[in-house]
């Protein structure tokens, strides 16, 4: 074997470990972003109160026909709080609808912090137990579904919404989704 | 009277319930089942905080799902209908193995092709040595290596 090209194994093997590395960091790596194996399946059956009354239920056939961010949130949840402003911007742009889904939280203390910050959602779901929240695979909110008319989900968010991941990657989703006309 | 405390503290940690007590409500009346649930949690991660499983975590939402397991099985599921039921959800990632498929081959397959690689190339460099090593000695050479040994022996002779 050529002495030159032998030499040179080792630069070679360098030089591909440390590309895999430099890779590894600068992509945009976050070990919280688990990709949903729901992405093209249907929202699960519920049927769930409201957060504004225990007497107003929620179906998933209700939630069909539009085109709507569904959102994961809680009021003990920090993120939630840092990302709540965003959605109420949102909400009054009126590029999307936005149904909040309560996750295992007090009706008191989501009625308070809704009457405060605003109350960007059309639809709010109360889901006490979290049971929904399982179906959904939630696993730490806040988290963001997009679901078309059908139902079916078409993109999942872990963590905060900002204007930068909606007019980036949701609003061209949205825009697809919408009828044409 | 330290003592005495520190007795009492140690006799405090035997009593049943104040460690580790969080999966003693989790009673079955067939052995088999309560084996399978522990094998069921043990196997699978919290996605809240990942490095635990379901048996280790106190987060609520391992809570949640460990209490959605009991019932799952106390309503007679089977093991692979519970496992189903939990990646349907939460995707691959809730098992701490992988399954084998396409996407999880260089994971399975690539600890073996790179201990293959390496058996190979420490294959052919131990070859390349003992071929260089049976390279005949000239006559001068030759000498030498006596003289050297009659040398080391004689020293051995002197010491004795």
């Amino acid at each position: 074997m050529n002495r030159y090209l032998r030499y040179s194994i080792p630069l070679l093997v360098f030089v591909l470990i440390a590309s895999f590395l430099a890779w590894g960091l600068k992509r945009d790596y976050n070990p919280r972003h688990i990709p949903s194996p729901l992405i093209g399946k249907s929202i699960p059956e519920f049927e769930l109160p409201t957060v504004e009354s225990p007497d107003t239920l929620v179906k998933t056939s209700d939630l069909q026909g539009r085109v709507y961010l569904l959102n994961v949130w809680a009021t003990w949840c920090v993120s939630c709080r840092a990302e709540h402003e965003t959605l109420v911007h949102l909400a009054r742009s009126g590029k999307v609808e936005i149904v909040g889904l309560n996750w295992k939280d007090e009706r008191d203390k989501a009625r308070a912090w809704l009457s405060q910050l605003g109350d960007p959602y059309t639809i709010n779901i109360f889901d006490k137990k979290g049971r929904t929240a399982i179906d959904l695979g939630v696993y730490g909110a806040p988290e963001t579904f997009l679901v078309d008319s059908q139902g079916v989900i078409h993109y999942k968010h872990a963590g905060p919404m900002t204007m930068e991941l909606f007019n980036e990657t949701l609003l061209p989703l949205i825009e697809d989704l919408k009828p044409q006309g | 009277m330290r003592h005495l405390l520190l007795t009492l503290i140690l006799l405090l940690n035997l009593l049943p319930g104040l460690h580790a007590a969080t999966l003693a409500e989790y009673t079955f009346d067939e052995p088999d089942k309560a084996e399978d649930f522990r094998d069921i949690i043990e196997e699978m991660r919290c996605l809240v905080c990942q490095n635990e499983s379901l048996a280790g975590s106190n987060a609520e939402l391992a809570i949640d799902l460990r209490n959605e397991i009991y019932e799952m099985m106390k309503s007679g599921q089977e093991k692979q209908d519970i496992i189903d039921f939990m990646v349907a959800r939460y995707g691959d990632f809730v098992l701490y193995s992988p399954p084998l498929k396409p996407t999880t081959y260089p994971i399975w397959f690539g600890p073996l092709i790179v201990f293959l690689i390496g058996g190979v190339v420490l294959f052919r460099i131990l070859r390349r040595k003992s071929v260089t090593q049976e390279t005949e000695l000239s006559a001068e050479e030759e000498q030498r290596l006596n003289r050297l040994l009659n040398q080391s022996n004689d020293q051995r002779d002197a010491d004795q």
